[in-house]
C-alpha cells in the first residue's frame, strides 16, 4: 500500500451562512424513506438538485450490543452477533469465534472449517445476490430484478434452515467448530443450488448488465478515488471497486483460505456501476470456492472436544478476530479478564466504516443519485447502530 | 445500437414469464395460508419442556437446576425451584420447577438453553402462528402451556429425538445396572456392613 498520498480527503466547503435568498434548502431524508435500507437519516442541503451538503444521523436501532455482551457469558454473545448485519448472520458468528479461538487458543477440526467456508460462501452469494436486487430496486427497475434475485436468495436461506434451523439467525458457529453437523441430504441440496446458481448470475446479467438506463444512471456517479478509499480506511467490495486490491481471505488466510484457488476481482472506476459489477463477479467467485469445498469436504468431528460450551473461561488477554464479510472487514475485538463475560467488547463493522464516504461520494450529485449510492455501500443498519 | 441492452433485458422477463406456465423453477410462490411447504426438520422457534409417559406433572424431565435460566442470553425464563423432591420417571428423587415460565415476547429463539441443558429437558418447537391479543399474559408461556410429550417431540424432530432417545437409554441402563452391582454387593457382604453399625450403637 505505498500509495498512501499526504492530501487530505476533500472536506465539505464552506456554506454560506446567508439563506435569506432562498438559494439552499435543507431536506431531511430518512428514517422512514424506503431507499434508506433501515432506519438511516440524511440531512442534505441542496442547491437546486445539487447536493453541496450532505449530514447522516444514525443511531435509531442503536441496542447496546457491545454493553450487553460485557454482561453476558461467552456462549450467550453470539446470538446476539445475529443480529448485528441480519443477512449474514453466519459470517458474523465465524467473526466472533475466530476472536475468541484467538483469545483461548482454539484449534477447529478440518470438517468444520471447511463447513464455515461453505456456509460464509453461501452467505455472500445470499447477500450480494440480494443486494443487487435492492439496487436495482432503487434505481426505479421496480420488482422484476428484485424478485429474481430474492428467488436465488430464499433457496440458500432454505439450506440455511435445514442445517441451523433458522433462515436469518443462524447461531452456527461455536468455539472451537460448529453446532450441528450437516443432516443426511443436505450437501446434494447445497450441490445443487451451487450449481444452478451461475445460470441466475448469466440471466442476470443479460436481464440488466447491458441496460443503457442502468449505465447512465451508474457509470461515474458515487466516484470513490484509490487514495479516498485507502484514506478512509474503507473494506470490502467498495474498496475493491476502487482498486485496492485488499481482500482479507488473500491477505489473512484466516481458516482454510490457503487451499481454495479463487480470483480478486477489482474495480478500475469505483464509481456505482463497478460497485455493482464487482458484486457480480464475486459471486462468480464464491461458487468457484464453494465448488473446492464441496469436494474436499472431510468427514470427522465438527468440534474440538476440549472446549466447554457452558462455563468458558478463557485466559486474560485480547485478542482480534477479523474476517472478510459480504460488506467488508469485519471484526471483533475482545478483552478476557479471566471472568466468564468478556470485559470489553468491540465491533468493527464495515458498514459504518464504507458509510463515512457518503458525504463524499454525494457531493455534487443530483438527490435522485444520493438513493443508488446508499445502496451501492450496502449498508444494514442492524450493523451501523449496533 | 441504443436500446439494444434493453431489449435483451425484456427477452429475459418475457422468457421467465413464459417459463413460469411450465417450469416449476420459474415459479416459487406459494399461496400461503391455503398452500405450505412442508415442514423443515431443523427449524426452530421457541422452547417447550419434554415430560415422559402419559403425565406432564409425573413426567417431566425438568429437575429444576436452573442453568437455561442463567444461560439465556436475553433472560427470558422464570424458574423457581421446589422446596420438597418427587420421583422421576425412573423412580429417582428429584426436585422440580414449581414455576417454568418463558416469555415468548423476549426469547429470541436462539437455542441456548437446549444447549446447556444437561437432562434433555427443553427443546425446541416449531409452532409458529401464536400471535395473541394479550401482549404481556398471552405471550407469558407456563409450565402447564410448555410441557409437551416425548412423543410430539419425536413427531416434530425425528432424527434428534431418536438419538436423544438412545442416548437417554443408554444412561438409564448405566445407572441400572450399576444400582443392581450395588444390590448385588449389598446383598453378598451383610456381615461387615452390619458389624460397624451395630458397633457404633454400643
Amino acid at each position: 500500500m505505498s500509495v498512501l498520498t499526504d492530501t487530505p480527503i476533500d472536506l465539505t466547503p464552506d456554506l454560506p451562512n446567508d439563506r435569506s435568498e432562498g438559494q439552499l434548502l435543507e431536506v431531511s431524508m430518512g428514517p422512514q424513506h424506503p431507499s434508506t435500507h433501515g432506519v438511516f437519516r440524511m440531512d442534505v442541503t441542496l442547491d437546486g438538485e445539487k447536493v453541496v451538503k450532505l449530514k447522516p444521523v444514525f443511531g435509531y436501532l442503536h441496542r447496546n450490543h457491545e454493553k450487553i455482551a460485557e454482561n453476558e457469558s461467552y456462549l450467550g454473545c453470539m446470538p446476539y452477533t445475529d443480529r448485528l448485519d441480519y443477512i449474514c448472520s453466519i459470517t458474523n458468528n465465524w467473526a466472533y469465534a475466530l476472536a475468541v479461538e484467538t483469545l483461548a487458543g482454539i484449534q477447529v477440526p478440518e470438517r468444520a472449517e471447511y463447513l464455515r467456508v461453505i456456509t460464509g460462501e453461501l452467505t455472500r452469494l445470499q447477500n450480494h445476490a440480494g443486494l443487487v436486487g435492492f439496487l436495482m430496486q432503487d434505481m426505479g427497475a421496480s420488482g422484476t430484478p428484485l424478485m429474481y434475485a430474492f428467488r436465488e436468495r430464499e433457496k440458500v436461506l432454505d439450506l440455511f434452515e435445514a442445517l441451523t434451523g433458522a433462515r436469518m439467525m443462524c447461531n452456527y458457529m461455536r468455539f472451537g467448530g460448529c453446532r450441528v453437523d450437516v443432516p443426511s441430504g443436505w450437501l446434494q441440496a447445497a450441490q445443487k443450488v451451487i450449481d444452478g446458481f451461475p445460470k441466475f448470475l448469466d440471466e442476470f446479467e443479460s436481464l440488466l448488465m447491458s441496460n443503457e438506463i442502468l449505465m447512465a444512471r451508474t457509470q461515474g456517479v458515487g466516484v470513490v478515488t484509490r487514495e479516498q478509499a485507502i484514506n478512509a480506511g474503507i473494506s470490502g467490495p467498495m474498496a475493491r471497486a476502487s482498486g485496492v486490491n485488499y481482500d482479507l481471505r488473500k491477505v489473512d488466510k484466516y481458516g482454510i483460505y490457503d487451499r481454495f484457488s479463487f480470483r480478486v476481482p477489482l474495480g478500475e472506476h469505483g464509481d456505482v456501476y463497478d460497485r455493482y459489477m464487482l458484486r457480480v463477479l464475486e459471486m462468480r467467485e464464491s461458487i468457484e470456492i464453494l465448488k473446492q469445498a464441496m469436494r474436499d469436504l472431510p468427514a470427522g468431528p465438527i468440534m474440538d472436544p476440549n472446549t466447554k460450551i457452558r462455563g468458558f473461561r478463557p485466559k486474560a488477554g485480547e485478542a482480534y478476530g477479523r474476517i472478510e464479510g459480504p460488506k467488508g472487514e469485519l471484526g471483533f475485538y475482545l478483552i478476557s479478564d479471566g471472568s466468564p463475560n468478556p470485559y470489553r467488547f468491540r465491533v468493527r463493522p464495515p458498514s459504518l466504516i464504507n458509510l463515512t464516504l457518503l458525504e463524499d461520494m454525494c457531493l455534487g450529485q443530483n438527490v435522485a443519485d444520493i438513493v443508488i449510492i446508499l445502496g451501492s455501500v450496502d449498508i444494514v443498519l442492524g450493523e451501523v447502530d449496533r | 445500437m441504443l436500446g439494444e441492452g434493453i431489449l435483451k433485458g425484456l427477452t429475459e422477463t418475457a422468457r421467465n414469464f413464459l417459463g413460469s406456465y411450465v417450469n416449476k423453477d420459474r415459479l416459487t410462490t406459494v399461496q400461503f395460508p391455503e398452500e405450505r411447504l412442508p415442514q423443515i426438520e431443523a427449524t426452530r422457534d421457541f422452547p417447550f419442556l419434554v415430560y415422559d409417559g402419559s403425565d406432564w406433572q409425573a413426567g417431566l424431565r425438568c429437575v429444576s437446576c436452573q442453568i437455561c435460566e442463567k444461560e439465556c442470553p436475553p433472560k427470558c425464563i422464570y424458574i423457581e425451584k421446589s422446596k420438597d423432591k418427587k420421583p422421576d420417571v425412573t423412580g429417582k428423587l428429584q426436585f422440580y420447577p414449581t414455576t417454568f415460565d418463558i416469555d415468548i415476547s423476549v426469547c429470541m429463539s436462539c437455542q441456548i438453553c437446549v444447549e446447556v441443558c444437561p437432562f434433555d429437558a427443553i427443546k425446541m418447537n416449531v409452532e409458529f402462528e401464536m400471535s395473541s391479543e394479550d401482549r404481556f399474559g398471552g405471550l407469558l408461556l407456563r409450565k402447564e402451556q410448555l410441557a409437551k410429550s416425548n412423543e410430539y417431540y419425536n413427531k416434530i424432530h425425528p432424527t434428534e429425538a431418536a438419538a436423544v432417545d438412545a442416548a437417554l437409554a443408554e444412561e438409564r441402563a448405566k445407572v441400572e445396572a450399576k444400582a443392581r452391582q450395588a444390590a448385588e454387593a449389598k446383598a453378598a457382604t451383610p456381615a461387615p456392613v452390619a458389624a460397624p453399625v451395630a458397633g457404633e450403637t454400643k
